[in-house]
C-alpha cells in the first residue's frame, strides 16, 4: 500500500462492465512526508475521498479485491483516508 | 519477504472495512546493513511490531490472505516478523 493525495476527479462514461457507479479519482502518489513521488494515477475510490484528501491506496491485483464485484480491471484503489502519519524523529 | 524498518504509523478513521482493527505502519525497505534501499510503503501488522523495529515484510497478497484466512482481502503488504539480527558472510567467506 502507498500514500497519495487526491488531486482531481475523472469522469468516465464508457467503461468496462463491473465498473459502473465507481468513482474515479486522480491521485498523486507521495512519500511519507507528502512529497510527490512519480506520476499521478487514476484510482477507484471506496471511502468517499474528496479533492485534496490524503489517502492510501492498494495496488495491483489486491486493488480489484477491494471492490464489489471484485473481478474487475483495476490496479489502484483508495482504501483509506489518512488522519495523520506519525514518524519517528530522524536520528 | 524483504527487510524493512518501521519508521512511522498511519492513523486513519475512514477506511475499507477489511482494514478495521489493523495497525498500519510506514515501512522503509533496508538492506542487510540497515541502509534504506527503496521507496517507503505501508504495511499492516500481525506480530505486534513497534516503531523503530527492523522487520520482515511480506509483499504479496496471496500469502497475506492465507495469514488472515480470507478469500478477498485487499491487502498487499504485511509485517510478518521482527528481526533480531542479520548474520552475514557465512556463505561468502567459504
Amino acid at each position: 500500500m502507498i500514500l497519495g493525495k487526491v488531486i482531481g476527479r475523472v469522469v468516465v462514461s464508457t467503461k468496462y462492465e463491473g465498473l459502473e457507479g465507481k468513482k474515479f479519482l486522480m491521485v498523486q502518489p507521495t512519500d511519507e512526508k507528502w512529497q510527490p513521488r512519480g506520476d499521478a494515477v487514476v484510482a477507484i475510490d471506496t471511502v468517499m475521498a474528496g479533492l485534496g484528501d490524503p489517502v492510501y491506496m492498494v495496488l495491483s491485483r489486491e486493488a480489484a479485491l477491494a471492490l464489489d464485484p471484485w473481478f474487475v480491471p483495476v490496479d489502484h484503489t483508495i482504501v483509506g483516508i489518512v488522519d495523520s502519519v506519525d514518524l519517528v524523529p530522524e536520528a | 519477504m524483504t527487510l524493512g524498518k518501521v519508521i512511522g504509523t498511519v492513523v486513519s478513521t475512514i477506511k475499507h472495512p477489511e482494514y478495521n482493527g489493523l495497525k498500519l505502519f510506514v515501512i522503509q525497505p533496508v538492506d542487510t546493513n540497515g541502509k534504506p534501499n527503496d521507496e517507503t510503503f505501508l504495511a499492516v501488522d500481525v506480530v505486534q511490531a513497534g516503531v523503530g523495529d527492523t522487520v520482515l515484510v511480506l509483499r504479496e497478497g496471496n500469502g497475506i490472505r492465507q495469514i488472515f484466512k480470507k478469500k478477498n482481502l485487499p491487502i498487499r503488504s504485511c509485517v510478518v516478523g521482527v528481526v533480531d539480527h542479520v548474520e552475514k558472510g557465512c556463505w561468502a567467506s567459504r
